[in-house]
């Protein structure tokens, strides 16, 4: 198949090719799923912690 | 290069990426900013942004120039960056990671897997093993940008290192470890139509798809065919009590001494070493008329390793098959699922939905960068072996046999001049980026982790500022340092032991932490102690390295390559990578050890996992 000869090589392209559909698949499926219009205060509260961990560093 | 395209691109480059900062900076900047501001980033320029982050030039330039060796076989290392390092780390690992990260207010890492199990000593350990060896990493990431400048500008390595990290160090010192979302994101853009130009141009020049992989399957042969042509005028020049059959291995002596004689030499100095050897300037003679024999040499060397040819497996228990499926695919694909840098990237998204569409736009650019890098890398020998291009396999095309030089001289060869500059300012900005996110991680390790935690079991400190300073720096110059010292062809192997190291240490606690409520403090410190030592001792006593540098203090102690040399059960331990030892004893660890200690406290496990799993 796609010119190689060896059955794990072969199928390792394919498998690529294959995984990416998926990620495709379920990315496309929950575009709009889990999301948050307002982040939570706990969410806030972690990044202005994060910002001032940044900007320590 | 000439310098006229190149200050040109450059300029035009380098103006861009000062726009976008600029644009940057006057509205939100980072993922961060976006939760802070609770605005929402476009999800192609968020999707981009990571893309730039998760990829280096570790990736492309030494896993690349790893598939121009091995073959095609490094797919297999693709399609475990997608599935477990975008499907598996996104849907599995990321939304949890985000919010329990978001209730027990980590920061870091070590911070996480801390909280988590209410545990300093996690904390600190985990800190300063992340900055112990975090190095080893970036210098991979700083050898790959190195060797694409020495390549370009056919400069002197330790010239384009020492250029490389004084970039990396303004850089750094400028206040660059914060990384801009639209840089990341344009960087992420040029360097996926970068490989997709590369991948269409290599298999327009080689015939399309399937004549280009059936080319390179018939490659070995082809070489094979026209050594036997050639044998007549060895045999003419070979001693007569060589026989026919002993042809090729004969060769092969004469090209290595014609090598270590006349290698870095001036002149004068090969001149007289010829004059010595009156027997090597014909060889000599006959190798640079007929660059397949150089072909027919590296072919050779690779198969006593059991190579098999570039689309097949390498032979099962050898030395080849052992490293390309234990360290290259395994260490690296498993690895990817524990790294402290980009787990910290899953805390700052806005919400769930944005690791839903990175894995969208994630899986594709994986497939674009290492899937095209590993089919090209491999393909590259077909390139390289046509008359017009040298006419020698890619091996022994590049300076030294160095696989490291392949994809950056494939790339500098084949793409036009304008766009060749344009990629390679794409590829080290990357590195940049990877670097930053790296040496990020260094600090955050040493200041917040190690020294704050670890050490004081304070919450903030005065000194942590200083301290984390320090550790940058020293971590900068160990990074450095292992640049200069490590061998050629090395960015493969530094990446397999550290991400390795990581997924024995930290994947069965920061899996177990995630979705195990039973999992006690006593147990994930055991797997953290068990994975680390295990791997550790495996490194440092039974492991050669890449399967040929001996294990150190088995070497220095015991005066022995390998504390295992010879196959035990069936198995060459010596060739196997530690996370096959220490994965397995770190799991049994964490699952006795927790079953046989009181539960952790309800109400911290409540909060750990409020709102998780609905």
């Amino acid at each position: 198949m796609f010119g190689i000869e060896d059955g794990w090589i072969w199928s390792a392209y394919l498998l690529c090719l294959l995984a990416t559909l998926l990620c495709i698949f379920y990315g496309a499926i929950h575009w709009n799923h889990d999301g948050n219009e307002t982040p939570t205060p706990e969410d806030q509260t972690w990044a202005k912690e994060e910002e001032k961990v940044d900007e320590a560093l | 290069m000439s310098l006229m395209t190149l200050s040109i691109t450059a300029i035009i480059y380098l103006g861009v990426v000062a726009y976008l900062g600029f644009r940057g900076y006057r509205a939100t900047r980072t993922t961060t900013d976006y939760l802070v501001a609770g605005r929402q980033a476009h999800p192609v320029i968020m999707a981009l942004s990571y893309g730039a982050t998760f990829i280096s030039t570790s990736a492309i330039v030494g896993f690349g120039g790893a598939a121009a060796v091995f073959g095609m076989g490094l797919l297999w290392l693709t399609f475990l960056n997608i599935f477990l390092g975008i499907f598996i780390a996104f849907t599995v690992f990321g939304k949890r990671t985000r919010m329990m990260g978001h209730h027990l207010q980590a920061h870091t890492f070590a911070e996480l897997l801390g909280r988590r199990f209410r545990s300093r000593f996690i904390q600190g350990f985990a800190g300063l093993i992340i900055l112990l060896f975090m190095p080893l990493y970036a210098a991979a990431v700083l050898i790959g940008a190195s060797r694409y400048i020495e390549t370009a500008f056919a400069m002197d390595y330790n010239t384009a290192v020492v250029i490389c990290s004084i970039i990396v160090a303004a850089y750094v010192i400028a206040g660059g470890l914060k990384g801009v979302m639209y840089t990341d994101a344009l960087q992420g853009g040029i360097m996926f139509v970068g490989m997709l130009v590369l991948l269409v141009y290599t298999y327009g020049r080689l015939g399309g798809l399937i004549d280009a992989h059936q080319n390179l399957s018939d490659l070995p042969t082809r070489i094979e065919a026209q050594y036997q042509q050639l044998q007549p005028q060895i045999r003419a020049l070979a001693p007569p009590e060589i026989p026919d059959g002993a042809l090729g291995g004969w060769l092969a002596a004469q090209a290595d001494a014609l090598k270590a004689g006349t290698a870095d030499k001036s002149d004068a100095e090969k001149a007289a070493f010829l004059a010595a050897h009156p027997r090597l300037a014909p060889v000599g003679a006959l190798l640079k008329a007929h660059p397949v024999l150089t072909s027919k040499l590296v072919v050779d060397k690779l198969a006593k390793g059991g190579w098999r040819g570039w689309t097949r497996m390498p032979a099962a228990g050898t030395n080849f098959f052992y490293v390309l499926i234990s360290s290259i695919i395994m260490g690296v694909g498993v690895g990817v699922l524990a790294q402290p840098q980009l787990v910290v990237r899953f805390m700052t998204v806005r919400s769930g939905r944005e690791l839903n569409r990175a894995t969208l736009v994630g899986g594709v650019f994986i497939l674009a960068m290492t899937g095209v890098a590993f089919v090209v890398g491999a393909l590259s020998n077909v390139w390289f072996a046509l008359p017009e291009h040298g006419g020698k396999v890619a091996l022994g095309s590049v300076a030294g046999g160095n696989s490291d030089l392949i994809i950056p001289s494939f790339v500098t060869g084949a793409l036009p001049q304008w766009f060749g500059v344009l990629f390679m300012l794409t590829l080290l900005s990357a590195a940049m980026s990877t670097l930053s996110s790296q040496f990020h991680t260094i600090g955050a390790s040493i200041g917040r982790d190690f020294y704050e935690k670890g050490i004081l079991g304070a919450q903030e400190h005065p000194r942590t500022v200083f301290i984390t300073r320090v550790g940058i720096l020293l971590g900068l110059i160990a990074t450095v340092v292992l640049t200069f010292r490590l061998p050629p062809g090395v960015i493969t192997v530094a990446t397999a032991i550290f991400f390795g190291l990581c997924a024995s240490s930290f994947l069965p606690i920061f899996l177990g932490g995630l979705y195990w409520k039973r999992m006690t403090k006593a147990g994930a410190i055991a797997s953290l102690v068990a994975g680390f030592g295990v791997s550790f001792f495996w490194l440092m006593f039974v492991q050669m390295v890449s399967g040929k540098y001996p294990a150190v203090m088995s070497s220095l102690f015991l005066h022995k390559d390998s504390l295992l040399p010879g196959p035990v059960a069936g198995v060459q331990w010596r060739w196997l990578e530690a996370l096959f030892v220490g994965l397995p004893v770190s799991l049994v660890v964490a699952v006795v050890v927790s079953l046989l200690t009181k539960p952790e406290p309800r109400d911290h496990v409540e909060m750990c996992f409020k709102e998780i799993g609905r």
